[in-house]
C-alpha cells in the first residue's frame, strides 16, 4: 500500500506520543497521522508542573513542545480531549470517547501512567491532590494561594519537589514516608540520608515510617490523622506515591502486559501493527541487560523516536543508561543508570561544598551515579558507563583530573 | 555574513582552548562557545537553543557539542541541531585567529 494511504494512529499526547508523531513526518512518513489525547493540552513536558510552573513562575505554555502551528505544518491531526476506549485489533480500528471510530494501518500506545490512588478515608476531600497534569497544577496552585500547613503523602520525587516548591512560600510543611527512607526506589541509603538533610535543613518537617490513618474536614481537607495517632492541621495535602501505567485498554485489547505494555527493544508489541513507547512500556534494556519500566522526561522521548522510527520499518534497538533529574531548592539532582548491587562507592568533590557525584561500582565498573549540582561530569560518567571504560576509583575521584579527560584517554 | 556586517573581538587567546573542549566567551552581553576541533577554531551560541543552558558545560565528541541539560545535540561547524529535544539551530560566528589571540565576529548590533 502507498505510505500516503496508510493511517498511523497515536493514543496519548503527551511527551512519548507528541514526540512519536513528529518522528513519523520527520521521517518521511507521507500519510494520515492522527494524535488522540484526553486532556485539553497540545503535548507538554511534565518536568515543570511540580516545579517553577507551580509556583506560577513560568507559564504552563513554556511547557508545551510547539505551539499549535507546527501541527499544522507537520499536518498531524490532532484528536484533544479525547481518550481512546477500545482498540479493535482485527479490524483495526481505535473508537474513542464520543463513540466515533478511527481506522489505523499501524497504532503507537503512548498512554502514559497515572498517580496511584491513596485507599486512605477522606483522600476525596476537596484539598488533596494528586499530581500528574496540567489541570492537577492548576487546581494546586489555587489551593497554595490559600495559605496553610500542607502535608506531602509520599517522599519520593514529586512529593520532596512539591515540599521544596511550598517551602519556596514558607509554607509549613510536613512530608511523611511509609518506608524508612527518602527516595528508597531510586537512591541508596546514604543518598537518602542527604536529601534527609537537606530538606531538614530547608525546615520541612519528615516523617519517616509514618502514613496517613484518614483525612477530616467538612467537605474540604482540615486535618490528617497520621500512622502514630497524631492529628496535624493541613489545609493542603500532596498525595505522590507512585504511578500505575495506563496498560487497561492494550490488555482489553489481548496485548502482551506485565506491568505494563510489554515491547521489544523497538517498541513493537505482541501485534505486529501496535507500537507502545514511554511510561507505559514494559521494556528490554541491552545495556542493563534487564527489562525496565522507565518514568522518566528522557525515555519517553527517546523510546518514542526510536519506536517510530521502528513503525516506519526504520527501526534500530533502542538502549540508554536511564537518566533522571529534579530539582529541589537551590540543588540539581541528576542519577544515572539503575544500580542494583555495586560492591563500593567513591565520591568526586566535597559533599560538603554542595556539588560532588557519588559513583556506584560493581566490578570496577560504573553501575550508576548520582550528582548534586555537577551535571556536566554526570554526563562523561554515563558515557563511561555507556561504553563499558573502566577508571580506577581514585581517578574518578581525583577533582584535579578532568573527567572528559579520564574518557578521552581510554 | 560578510565582513562588513560583523565587527571582530579578541575572546580568548590559543591556549585557553584545549584541542576538542569547548571554552565559554562573551562579546558585550552575547554569550558564545568557543570550540577547538582538528586543529581549527569554532563559535557558536553557548545557549542551548532548546533550554537556558550553557553549552561550555557540555560535550565534545565526533564534531557535535552535546547540551548539558537534556542532551540534545548540535554540529559546531554548522549549528545544526542533530537531535531532541532540540530543534531550532545555534547561530554560528565567524572566527579569526591573529597571532595567539582569537577573535570572534559578532554582528555590530549585538556587540
Amino acid at each position: 500500500m502507498a505510505d500516503s494511504s496508510r493511517t498511523f494512529v497515536v493514543i496519548g499526547a503527551g511527551q512519548a506520543g507528541g514526540w512519536g508523531a513528529r518522528t513519523l513526518r520527520d521521517n518521511g512518513f507521507e500519510g494520515r497521522i492522527v494524535l488522540i489525547g484526553d486532556e485539553p493540552h497540545l503535548p507538554y513536558e511534565r518536568p515543570p508542573l511540580s516545579k517553577s510552573a507551580l509556583l506560577g513562575e513560568t507559564g504552563l505554555e513554556d511547557a508545551l513542545f510547539w505551539p499549535r502551528s507546527e501541527y499544522d505544518t507537520l499536518n498531524i491531526e490532532l484528536k484533544l480531549g479525547v481518550s481512546a476506549t477500545a482498540i479493535d485489533r482485527a479490524a483495526h480500528q481505535v473508537t474513542l470517547s464520543g463513540g466515533e471510530t478511527l481506522g489505523y494501518d499501524r497504532l503507537l500506545l503512548a498512554t502514559g501512567a497515572r498517580p496511584r490512588v491513596l485507599p486512605t478515608p477522606g483522600a476525596d476531600l476537596d484539598g488533596v491532590h494528586y499530581l500528574r497534569a496540567i489541570a492537577d497544577t492548576l487546581a494546586m496552585r489555587d489551593d497554595i494561594a490559600a495559605g496553610g500547613p500542607a502535608l506531602v503523602v509520599g517522599g519520593g520525587w514529586i512529593g520532596l519537589e512539591v515540599a521544596a516548591a511550598l517551602r519556596k512560600q514558607d509554607r509549613p510543611v510536613i512530608v511523611v514516608e511509609f518506608a524508612d527512607r527518602l527516595c528508597g526506589r531510586a537512591v541508596t541509603p546514604a543518598f537518602s540520608d542527604w536529601l534527609l538533610e537537606l530538606h531538614r535543613g530547608h525546615g520541612v518537617d519528615v516523617r519517616l515510617n509514618t502514613g496517613v490513618e484518614r483525612f477530616e474536614g467538612d467537605g474540604r481537607l482540615a486535618r490528617a490523622v497520621l500512622s502514630g495517632g497524631e492529628t496535624v492541621d493541613c489545609a493542603l495535602a500532596v498525595v505522590g506515591i507512585g504511578v500505575v501505567p495506563n496498560s487497561e485498554i492494550a490488555e482489553a485489547a489481548g496485548l502482551k502486559t506485565d506491568n505494563g505494555v510489554v515491547v521489544d527493544d523497538q517498541g513493537r508489541t505482541s501485534d505486529p501493527d501496535i507500537f507502545a513507547a514511554g511510561d507505559l512500556t514494559n521494556h528490554p534494556n541491552a545495556l542493563l541487560d534487564r527489562r525496565v519500566r522507565l518514568e522518566s522526561w528522557e525515555n519517553a522521548q527517546n523510546q518514542a523516536i526510536a519506536t517510530a522510527k521502528a513503525m516506519l520499518d526504520a527501526g534500530q534497538p533502542y538502549a540508554e543508561i536511564p537518566w533522571f533529574w529534579s530539582d529541589q531548592y537551590d540543588v540539581n539532582l541528576q542519577l544515572i543508570g539503575l544500580p542494583q548491587g555495586w560492591d563500593s562507592e567513591v565520591t568526586r568533590g566535597d559533599p560538603a561544598d554542595g556539588a560532588f557525584v557519588t559513583f556506584y561500582l560493581k566490578d570496577g565498573l560504573i553501575d550508576g551515579a548520582v550528582a548534586v549540582n555537577n551535571g556536566r561530569d554526570l554526563r562523561f560518567a554515563r558515557r563511561m558507563m555507556q561504553r563499558a571504560i573502566k577508571v580506577p576509583p581514585e581517578e574518578l575521584a581525583d577533582t584535579s583530573i578532568k573527567m572528559q579527560a579520564l574518557l578521552k584517554q581510554r | 555574513m560578510s565582513d562588513t556586517d560583523v565587527q571582530f573581538h579578541a575572546v580568548a587567546t590559543t591556549s585557553e582552548v584545549d584541542e576538542g573542549e569547548v571554552q565559554q566567551v562573551s562579546v558585550g552581553r552575547t554569550d558564545i562557545a568557543l570550540y577547538k576541533l582538528d586543529g581549527d577554531y569554532y563559535a557558536t551560541d553557548d545557549i542551548c537553543s532548546h533550554a537556558y543552558a550553557s553549552l561550555a558545560d557540555g560535550y565534545v565528541e565526533n564534531g557535535q557539542i552535546e547540551c548539558p541539560l537534556h542532551g540534545a545535540c548540535f554540529d559546531i561547524k554548522t549549528g545544526k541541531a542533530l537531535t531532541a529535544p532540540a530543534s531550532v539551530d545555534l547561530k554560528t560566528y565567524p572566527v579569526k585567529i591573529e597571532g595567539d589571540k582569537i577573535l570572534v565576529g559578532v554582528p555590530t548590533d549585538k556587540s
